[in-house]
């Protein structure tokens, strides 16, 4: 019985060590960005300047930088993953199905710096020798196509984090999807819906939360990957509209500069970086846990 | 359960002293420049070799970083490319001084198929490509230099490092000290503002983007070229001739400039005939007051070893060793250090 009080003591100090961690690293955050907040205010995630020489520092093209190629990815990988994920979970024959989900997982497991490497050995030659011409002919009416098709820039950091969040995204929503109750598919089934009509009606509206909550995840994901977007996106504080257009993101701009970032401005400027970066990871990761565990949920009966 | 804590508290103050005691040679810590760590680790290496009781340990994590340290005295020794700043050796609380150790270049590479290396830049002409006035590589400011070259119409891509280094401060200084425009518009510094191009981390990520994209010019570590035997453009020194970088044109830009007593000089732009302009010192930053006269002692032997044996290492390596005049004159300074 005192044993058991002791457990609960030593766990509890455990699962309250974590606590204090994020905290702690909040704050950490937030006091070493003190002064470039006093110092540039407001302005500081709204000017686009940064021109260390001249202790000039605007958040803003690195915030635009890592929205655009987190926002493009999601736009390659959320079709592509769901696809994935209603085969898995609704479609695939058992063996294909350990398979493909095998594949997925070792997806995930490689190292960010080999997709990186990938990226600007074979992805971005071949997206200026062939992609991004192909796309200025096709609409390069539009202002997303136009520009130098260098190969390195936003398409390629794009491209490099779809590939990079689909297996967190597809993994998650097959579970979601498995989890859907088997009566939901009788029903459906009963009514004399089709198997299109079954998934989309039954399985997908039922798990729509638990997608959404998916999709979150991947986001945080590409939000916060430094080493594959540094390698192909061409590192350039800039606002382009152009997709061919070198671009900055947060994790990247800290993880080049703060080694020899000596002026305490700079150093403050690469902090306030880093709590912008890490206010939108947690906020985004916060809401992605809850959509997903309200689909999760009381969902028993569910496939496996 | 009290007998097994005492227990644990005493093998781990065992294990505490017993390391303590076998490390009985002397360890002396030094941070900083990425730059000439591969130079560094090797001296560090042979050094325990000739003198198996000091044991150098040595963490290349920036310039910055090893001022950081220095001035905080949490190390034995600094290291960077850049001179520290008036404004970084005002918040020292003793004196401190700079032994240069060996000379590093930047050199100006490209990837022009069928031009070949030597491709002649002045330093105006240069700071415009890098200003993105210059966008093209037939431009006539470009193929005035180079009578002899056929020069494609192709698009010229900037590349630069976004990491902060010493390469760029180097390279920017340079263009500071050459084009007003440069000077005015970008500056100096470890990180600038670059007004063109892509960003590569490291001299392996600039070099990739060189390697990557035909009409690229970017600028490396000379080592890094010579590895990856890329063509090297021949800029243009102070005396009117184009100079390619090599070991023997580096060296020469520290005899052709006046050294200070504190060593802080820059080397870019050098009055010698056959000095490559873009060239410098790479430093060990040493308190001239050793606190631990052991350790002192210690640090003194092995940088009198480092600029008189060591620098037989330095060419295998692509960094070019210091001049004899100016060893003698770094000698004399190791002797303040106490």
């Amino acid at each position: 019985m005192k044993l058991d009080r002791v457990f609960e003591h030593v766990t509890r100090g455990f699962a309250a060590s974590l606590v204090v961690v994020v905290v702690l690293i909040g704050f950490m955050l937030f006091k070493e960005s003190l002064p470039a907040m006093r110092t540039f205010g407001w302005q500081f995630p709204a000017t686009q300047v940064w021109d260390p020489v001249a202790d000039l520092f605007g958040g803003l093209p690195f915030i635009y930088g890592t929205l655009v190629s987190s926002c493009l990815a999601l736009i390659i990988a959320v079709p592509l993953s769901l696809g994935i994920a209603i085969f898995l979970s609704e479609l695939a024959p058992p063996l294909l199905k350990n398979i493909v989900s095998f594949l997925t997982e070792i997806l995930a497991a490689i190292p960010s710096v080999i997709y990186g490497l990938w990226g600007i050995f074979y992805l971005a030659p071949w997206l200026r020798t062939t992609v991004e011409p192909l796309l200025a002919k096709s609409f390069g009416f539009l202002p997303f196509f136009q520009g130098p098709p260098y190969g390195i820039g936003m398409l390629a950091a794009g491209m490099v984090l779809a590939i990079m969040i689909i297996p967190i995204i597809a993994s998650i929503s097959r579970d979601v999807l498995q989890a859907v109750p088997e009566p939901q598919r009788e029903a459906a089934l009963a009514l004399g819906a089709t198997r299109w009509e079954t998934t989309r009606v039954a399985v997908l509206s039922y798990g729509r939360h638990g997608i959404v909550g998916a999709i979150f995840l991947g986001l945080g994901r590409a939000l916060g990957e430094t080493m594959a977007v540094t390698m192909v996106i061409g590192n350039r504080p800039a606002i382009s509209a152009s997709l061919f257009a070198p671009a900055h993101t947060m994790a990247s701009v800290i993880a080049n500069e703060f080694s020899e970032a000596t002026g305490e401005l700079y150093t403050s400027a690469l902090f306030g970086i880093g709590l912008v970066l890490f206010s939108l990871t947690l906020f985004l990761n916060a809401g992605a846990r809850w959509l997903v565990r309200s689909t999760m949920r009381g969902a028993g009966g569910g496939r496996e | 359960m009290k007998k097994i804590f005492h227990g644990l508290i005493f093998s781990v103050v065992a294990l505490f002293s017993f390391t303590t005691s076998a490390a009985e040679s002397l360890l002396i810590n030094g941070a900083g420049a990425t730059f000439p760590y591969p130079l560094y680790s090797k001296w560090f290496y042979e050094y325990q070799k000739i003198n198996p009781a000091v044991k150098i340990n040595y963490q290349s994590i920036g310039s910055g970083g090893g001022i950081k340290q220095v001035t905080e005295k949490t190390i034995d020794f600094g290291a960077s490319d850049a001179p520290m700043s008036d404004a970084e050796l005002s918040k020292l609380s003793a004196p401190i001084v700079h032994i240069p150790t060996v000379l590093g270049a930047v050199a100006v590479a490209y990837h022009l198929p069928h031009v070949g290396s030597g491709l002649k830049l002045t330093g105006p002409v240069l700071a415009s490509i890098f200003l993105g006035q210059i966008t093209k590589w037939n431009d006539v400011n470009i193929a005035k230099l180079n009578p002899g070259k056929t020069l494609p119409s192709q698009d010229i891509l900037v590349a630069h490092r976004t990491d902060g280094s010493g390469t760029t401060y180097v390279f920017t200084e340079y263009l500071s000290k050459i084009s007003s425009p440069w000077k005015t518009k970008v500056g100096a510094g470890k990180s600038v503002q670059w007004p063109a191009g892509l960003g590569g981390k490291g001299n392996e990520g600039v070099t990739a983007l060189i390697k990557q994209t035909p009409g690229a010019i970017g600028y490396i570590e000379l080592g890094f070229a010579m590895q990856n035997q890329l063509p090297v453009a021949a800029i243009q020194n102070k005396a009117g001739n184009f100079i390619a970088p090599a070991i023997a044109s580096v060296s020469a830009a520290a005899s052709g400039v006046k050294l200070s007593a504190d060593y802080r000089v820059s080397l870019t732009d050098s009055t010698g005939a056959e000095a490559y302009p873009i060239s410098s010192f790479t430093y060990l930053l040493v308190y001239k007051k050793q606190v631990d006269p052991v350790k002192g002692k210690a640090l003194v032997d092995f940088l009198k070893w480092a600029i008189h044996d060591g620098q037989k290492m330095a060419e295998p390596l692509y960094y070019a060793p210091l001049p004899g005049s100016v060893v003698s004159k770094v000698d004399q300074t190791i002797g303040q250090v106490q």
